[in-house]
């Protein structure tokens, strides 16, 4: 009999005054008991809605199953037949516009908590099963992965699994990518991340960190001179947007990756950290994405007083719900319908943001509201740090030292939606490189399909 | 991890050290720089490549002890390894169709001046050299600019060597003798460099220099080495670290590069005091 419970089992996380003011991870995880309650909340429905909602079509109500069971390895093994980076997924994916949201329970009532019940699985097996995986056979056959985020950690642990002698070529020290610079400890601890890696590591995957691919070699050195057969190239987002109003190189302003990265990458928010951050009292965070609540959080966490401004509506925060509900939990102000049109300095440093109020007009392209401003209705708000958190835009590293290597206009790479085949034999893309900044588990569906792609073209080679 | 095969101290405060790094000697150019991590949990620094060994796969560093970190590399000996060395990153210094060159180094700047004035004089280009130094004890590679030189001339803030005077006054003097260059090339310190692009641009003369800002990751993704030049945002890393000197924004730029000045000020000290008591024990 299932549980018809309307509601999802809560997930216990540290209460909100005492999180904000420590880097240790917010949610806690459900204990064996609310796992179990919670999967038989699923009503193991024979057209599977959830399956076609997760970009890597995890067998859903199969790993739920053996959750209601206590099985929780075989739920595991499920999982992993689909997704390399459950325990990472379970924690960043936004379930309530994939999984969840086709769920059928969440038709009247709430739907399965298929996110947190993947968190409990991956944590569940870390836990319990400390046996790396077995390495393949070797095909002998060379694929380089560029990047380590989790496009091309997905794409790796695929190909490696098959056999494939891959390489993952990552410009920073540390192996990650945006799992490691971009999302704070307190929503992804950075240990989780570094077990997966070990994994692939297990697998015969080799990791060659300080390799910027364009400037120390390029993809045709990789392929000519180094004899890969196939290129993926999972290099991300790429550099940060400024909104070009005056003051805005002022000291004092960062942009949301060079904050994050200093926090997160660089550990600035420890006390003997060796890179400097700012600890602004008055923090003001421009943009309604992810990475700004994640960079208000961590500005919150340092001590500062907190406003996010963005220039639409609530509605149409771009932010995962459940991350506006806990910025705001924290003690983040929003300023909403509001832009900044100049960063005022005092002795070089920021002293205010002057702002102007907006209204919504009629969607454009993108469907949303288009935000118009209010006339003669600017306003200054205090602050002595900006961080700007507006997007980016692709990195030319790549695109400049890759003769034949079709981009859009806005400089993303040209990718085939199902294989990720670009413009160059034998050259695979995706995630954030292809789409523009996107979230993790696209970025891991895309690593996916370019990986059996990939397989395929070699195979026929 | 990446071995330290030879380290020289050039003068008490700016030490050499020759770096195996093979992937990044491959391909090394004057003007691009290097990041490196001393070791695990340090910070990232940008330093500009003086020299390469593409047979020997070695990369030649120059670095002032000036903080933490550079303290920290600079108690690394001969033999012992740095943590992370990536590059080489940048663009190169374009040296191509110069005829005549002045190239202006001031200070530890110098180290950066040199790579691009031997690779000018190699390509046949008459370089004209205007090192300068706040005295006798801090001069470094006076012989290598020499070498590389049709004419050198050294300056000291206070006349202890070489002629007394800044470089502005000698490549003024340079200029006005009749001296006609299609280029100058300024790296040193944002106040020499500020003041060469002045002095250039009554005389018309494009003055490029290099830009040294504050990064972390120095592929374009942070954007804190942002600087403005000719009223645009560029990015240091990517963009650069070369720019026409007549439209970089140094006030800004000096700004820029003393927004942490207190927490390096402090680090400094603090490593300062940790390699006494190392030593006292």
């Amino acid at each position: 009999m299932p549980n018809m419970s309307l509601k999802k089992n809560v997930m216990p996380e540290q209460p909100a005054d005492v999180r904000n003011k420590n880097f240790l991870e917010v949610a806690l995880g459900y204990t064996p008991e609310q796992a179990i309650d919670e999967a038989k909340r699923c009503l193991q429905c024979k057209h599977k809605p959830c399956v076609g909602g997760c970009p890597v079509r995890i067998n859903i109500p199969a790993f739920i199953a053996e959750v209601a069971k206590g099985e929780f390895e075989a739920a595991y093994q499920i999982i992993a037949q689909s997704s390399s980076l459950p325990a990472v997924c379970g924690r960043v994916c936004p379930q309530e516009s994939q999984c969840e949201q086709k769920c059928v329970r969440g038709i009247k009532g709430e739907p399965v908590a298929i996110g947190r019940l993947e968190r409990f699985v991956a944590d569940y097996h870390n836990q319990n099963n400390t046996e790396l995986p077995e390495k393949p056979v070797s095909n002998g056959r060379k694929v380089a992965v560029i990047g380590s985020g989790p496009s091309g950690l997905t794409c790796a642990g695929d190909l490696a699994k098959k056999g494939y002698d891959v390489t993952i070529f990552e410009a920073l020290h540390t192996a990650g990518g945006v799992l490691v610079y971009g999302i704070p400890e307190f929503r992804l601890p950075k240990a989780i991340v570094q077990k997966e890696i070990d994994g692939l590591k297990a697998l015969g995957v080799k990791l060659e960190t300080n390799m910027v691919i364009g400037k120390t070699v390029s993809i045709d050195e990789l392929m000519d001179e180094f004899g890969y057969e196939a290129v993926f190239i999972g290099s991300g987002a790429g550099l940060p947007r400024f909104m070009n109003i005056p003051g805005e190189n002022l000291n004092g302003v960062y942009s949301a990756n060079e904050f994050l990265t200093r926090i997160n990458l660089m550990k600035a928010y420890r006390d003997r950290s060796k890179t400097p951050i700012q600890h602004g009292s008055k923090v003001v965070v421009v943009g309604g994405g992810n990475v700004a609540m994640d960079a208000a959080r961590c500005a919150k966490r340092l001590g500062a007083d907190v406003t996010i401004v963005y220039r639409r509506a609530e509605k149409e925060l771009p932010a995962r719900a459940e991350e506006v509900e806990h910025a705001k939990e924290e003690g983040i102000h929003f300023n909403l319908l509001t832009n900044p049109i100049e960063i005022k300095g005092k002795d070089g440093w920021v002293d205010k943001i002057t702002c102007i109020r907006m209204e919504l007009s009629e969607p454009d392209e993108s469907g949303r509201a288009r935000p118009v401003a209010v006339p003669g209705s600017e306003f200054e708000i205090d602050a002595d740090c900006v961080i700007m958190s507006i997007g980016t835009s692709p990195n030319p590293l790549i695109k400049s030292t890759t003769e034949g290597l079709e981009t859009q206009r806005w400089g993303g790479i040209i990718a085939d939606e199902e294989t990720g085949k670009t413009s160059r034999e034998g050259v695979y893309a995706g995630g954030d490189a292809v789409t523009g900044a996107a979230t993790v588990i696209l970025a891991m569906g895309a690593g996916k399909n370019a990986a059996a792609a990939i397989d395929e073209y070699l195979q026929n080679k | 991890m990446y071995q330290i095969l030879k380290k020289k101290a050039l003068n008490p405060t700016v030490t050499m050290m020759v770096v195996k790094a093979p992937m990044v000697a491959r391909k090394a150019e004057p003007g691009q720089f290097i990041i490196l991590r001393v070791d695990e949990d340090g910070e990232r620094m940008p330093l500009t490549i003086a020299d390469y060994d593409r047979e020997n796969g070695t990369i030649t560093i120059i670095f002032q002890i000036v903080g933490a970190t550079t303290e920290a590399l600079n108690h690394k000996e001969e033999g012992e390894f740095i943590q992370d060395f990536v590059g080489p990153l940048g663009k190169a210094t374009e040296t191509e169709g110069l005829k005549k060159v002045a190239v202006v180094g001031g200070g530890v700047g110098c180290a950066i001046a040199y790579p691009v004035a031997k690779k000018l004089h190699e390509q046949g280009c008459e370089v004209h050299s205007i090192v300068g130094f706040r005295n006798k004890d801090l001069v470094i590679l006076e012989d290598e600019f020499k070498n590389a030189s049709a004419k050198m001339l050294l300056m000291t803030d206070d006349g202890s060597y070489g002629e007394k005077g800044l470089v502005t006054d000698a490549l003024r003097k340079l200029i006005e003798s009749g001296e006609q260059y299609d280029e100058v090339i300024a790296i040193g310190p944002l106040i020499m460099m500020k003041f060469v692009c002045a002095l250039t641009k009554q005389f018309g003369i494009k003055t490029m220099v290099s830009m040294n800002p504050i990064m972390v990751d120095g592929t374009g993704m942070c954007g804190g080495c942002r600087l403005t030049v000719g009223g645009k945002t560029k990015f240091a890393c990517v963009d650069g670290p070369d720019f026409d000197g007549h439209e970089v924004d140094f006030d800004e730029a000096m700004a820029r590069g003393a927004s942490y000045k207190p927490f390096e000020r402090k680090a400094h000290e603090e490593i300062c005091n940790l390699y006494k008591m190392a030593d006292q024990a």
